[in-house]
């Protein structure tokens, strides 16, 4: 017999007899209904309190405060989404204090090292974020590889104000996340860190050194 | 301080639980190390809950967790049948060993000669590191903490920080002695460092292996919680990506899982949630330009099918290994993890690793508890771990006719002196008449009493008996 059927068979035919259910009551993860302003302040409360750095923006003003956050880090180059909106306004932007602009638009196999060694900083957009634990909600695409938002040392996020969920599981029931999921579906909240040496915190230890979001309100 | 440091490989003696307890107590390094840890997150898990109904939601986690298992064998034959429609490929291993050897058959299938790994227990339990090796193929761990440990030839001595019974001075003399970098106290120079050593392993890798915290049924995606990104790394970057995980981590669906997460992460570390938490549901497909183009879960057994068959032994497998009864537990705080020689230390591994390894050699680690209780009030899926303490001792005496003895290994501690003793205690019990003579004649010969009492009074004097018995004092009130 396969190992499969030993284990399921060994299950099934349990000596204690079968086992019943119990209810399931997920009540207790529910929240008053909040308003947007209430949402965001708790949100950048929450991020900022695991080290990520919040941007109040316009979609007037979302890239020229961009442009001074990559000029304030010297940042060479900027990783943009080809398609999505986000890069297509850098692009169209056309402005100067930009620094070289780059697509993920190559299977990572054909330039690993680049992006591994190279690449200062890239842009993502967002499906929404959740305020009680000041995450990002991002689902990675063709457009937006998964590796954007981890190999680069700095990652910016931009995040619509109106998509800010109170919790995970309002969003995921909300966005029906059970009807199908993507190939890869991320809660980012904050840079990549560590606490294994004595408990002190180190961040970017695989991932980003820094998160920051730009809410556009 | 060698004495108390478990080394991975070959297997440590669990029997010597004892000497290596003697050791680390004396170990003030070890007992600083633990302590410092150990309170500083049991006030993060407090300030974490905060606002919560914690009551309610440890409820919920329990009735979550209760009703995967109730339903365990039908959830892991959805779990397969999504997975494998999603593309990812599913294995099934009756113990430690077979699941060893899929992990090597694929790696051979593919020619890969070198693997990363993020952080598993499951992988631990296997030992599928030293067994890798063996066969010729190159496992690194890519976690920080279980990086330390591995480069230091140690077992992790807590499930979530595996590298917490070293300081900043021990690490940074051995990452300067193994790999050359420069003697710091700086924890961001250290921790860069391992940064760039790793990466340079990630692109090279040709075999990520993860753990998985949840299972869902109903969607077939893997569900990865950490804070530093490898686990990210691990099942990004290399071509295939290898998924360890118990048959237990199954839940039915992703509203499950954003209760257990809210849990999780706040018993674990006192944090709201990890910096990452990565869902995998198919290995690249279409138009994608990044992730692995294989994918696959194998689904381990080891033991737990052998739990399942009791409705009290059962509650073991609630555990979402968040290590939270470790850090509430007095005797983890002062032994340390290595102490108890087993993969899972501290209360869970007290209540799970007798039916890995058998009562007989984990006879030691039922009774390695005080019975304080605090690892049962602080468990956020309320397993009941004092009373699988209890029961476990039963059934390493054989204890109670009424409860046969199951778990591999039972009775390897009884004696025939104890159960006469025993015996001839509930007899006298029994019998009013022999009950005040015996008692009479102890509490006349008192003085013949033994002021030693084996360890017991190593520490404590010996309990001195009445000079009269509670039945005399009662006729002499003449009632």
């Amino acid at each position: 017999m396969s190992s499969r059927n030993i284990i399921l068979q060994r299950l099934r035919n349990r000596t204690g007899g079968e086992l019943t259910a119990p209810e399931c009551d997920f009540s207790v993860l529910k929240r008053p209904d909040w308003s947007t302003t209430e949402r965001i302040e708790l949100f950048e409360k929450m991020i900022e309190s695991v080290h990520g750095e919040v941007h109040h923006c316009t979609s007037d003003s979302w890239i020229e405060r961009l442009a001074e956050i990559l000029n304030t880090r010297g940042a060479r180059n900027l990783m943009i989404p080809k398609q999505h909106t986000i890069g297509e306004a850098i692009k169209a932007s056309e402005r100067t204090d930009l620094p070289e602009l780059l697509l993920y638009d190559e299977p990572i196999e054909s330039w690993q090292p680049y992006l591994f060694n190279e690449v200062d900083a890239s842009i993502t957009s967002t499906r929404g974020g959740i305020a009680e634990t000041g995450s990002l909600i991002l689902w990675p695409t063709p457009d937006e590889p998964r590796l954007m938002s981890l190999v680069p040392p700095v990652h910016i996020a931009v995040l619509n104000a109106s998509e800010i969920y109170t919790t995970f599981h309002e969003a995921m029931l909300a966005q029906d996340w059970a009807s199908g999921m993507p190939t890869n579906a991320l809660l980012i909240s904050g840079p990549s860190k560590t606490a294994d040496i004595e408990q002190t915190l180190a961040y970017g230890v695989h991932g980003p050194k820094e998160l920051i979001v730009l809410v556009i309100e | 301080m060698s004495e108390t440091i478990a080394k991975a490989h070959p297997h440590i003696d669990v029997k010597e639980f004892h000497p290596r307890a003697h050791a680390a107590i004396h170990n003030p390094k070890i007992r600083q190390n633990f302590r410092k840890a150990m309170d500083g997150l049991m006030a993060k898990r407090t300030a974490a809950f905060e606002g919560w109904d914690l009551e309610t939601l440890r409820d919920l986690g329990a009735n979550i967790r209760l009703k995967a298992l109730s339903n365990l064998p039908d959830l892991l034959e959805q779990l397969e049948q999504k997975l494998t429609e999603n593309g990812i490929k599913v294995h099934w291993a009756v113990d430690g060993d077979e699941a060893c050897r899929i992990v090597r058959d694929i790696c051979v299938a593919r020619d890969a000669k070198s693997v990363i790994k993020g952080k598993s227990m499951v992988s631990e339990e296997m030992e599928l590191n030293h067994y890798l090796q063996d066969q010729g193929i190159e496992a690194l761990e890519s976690d920080l903490g279980e990086y330390i440990v591995q480069l230091a030839d140690e077992t992790p001595s807590h499930i979530i920080m595996p590298a917490i019974h070293k300081n900043t001075g021990e690490i940074s003399e051995l990452l300067h002695e193994k790999t050359g970098t420069d003697l710091s106290n700086d924890v961001e120079y250290l921790t860069a460092s391992a940064r760039q050593q790793l990466r340079e392993k990630f692109m090279n890798a040709d075999v990520g292996v993860s753990g998985v915290n949840f299972a869902v049924a109903e969607t077939g995606t893997l569900c990865l919680v950490e804070n530093e990104g490898n686990g990210r790394m691990t099942t990004t970057v290399p071509k295939c990506h290898i998924a360890v995980t118990g048959i237990e981590k199954v839940v039915p669906s992703l509203e499950d899982v954003s209760a257990l997460l809210a849990l999780l992460t706040r018993s674990a570390t006192g944090q709201h949630i990890t910096t990452y938490f990565n869902m995998i549901s198919s290995p690249r497909k279409g138009e994608e330009l990044d992730g692995p183009e294989e994918v696959h879960v194998v689904l381990v057994d080891n033991g737990r099918s052998s739990i399942y068959q009791d409705d009290e032994l059962l509650d073991t497998l609630r555990c979402i290994r968040c290590g939270a009864c470790m850090n509430h537990c007095p005797v983890y705080t002062r032994v340390g993890g290595h102490t108890y020689g087993t993969t899972y230390p501290g209360p869970i591994g007290k209540i799970l690793m007798p039916h890995l390894i058998g009562l007989d050699e984990g006879r030691h680690l039922p009774t390695a508890s005080s019975l304080c209780g605090a690892c049962g009030e602080v468990c956020p899926v309320k397993i009941p771990i004092p009373d699988l303490l209890v029961r476990l001792r039963q059934e390493s005496v054989d204890g109670d006719r009424l409860h046969p003895a199951k778990v591999r290994g039972h009775g390897a501690k009884r004696s025939t002196g104890e159960a006469l003793i025993w015996k001839g205690w509930a007899w006298m019990h029994a019998s009013p008449g022999i009950y005040r003579l015996g008692t009479g004649v102890a509490a006349r010969f008192r003085a013949l009493q033994p002021s030693k009492a084996g360890a017991w009074t190593d520490y404590r004097t010996a309990p001195k008996l009445a000079a009269k018995t509670l039945h005399q004092r009662m006729k002499e009130r003449g009632q």
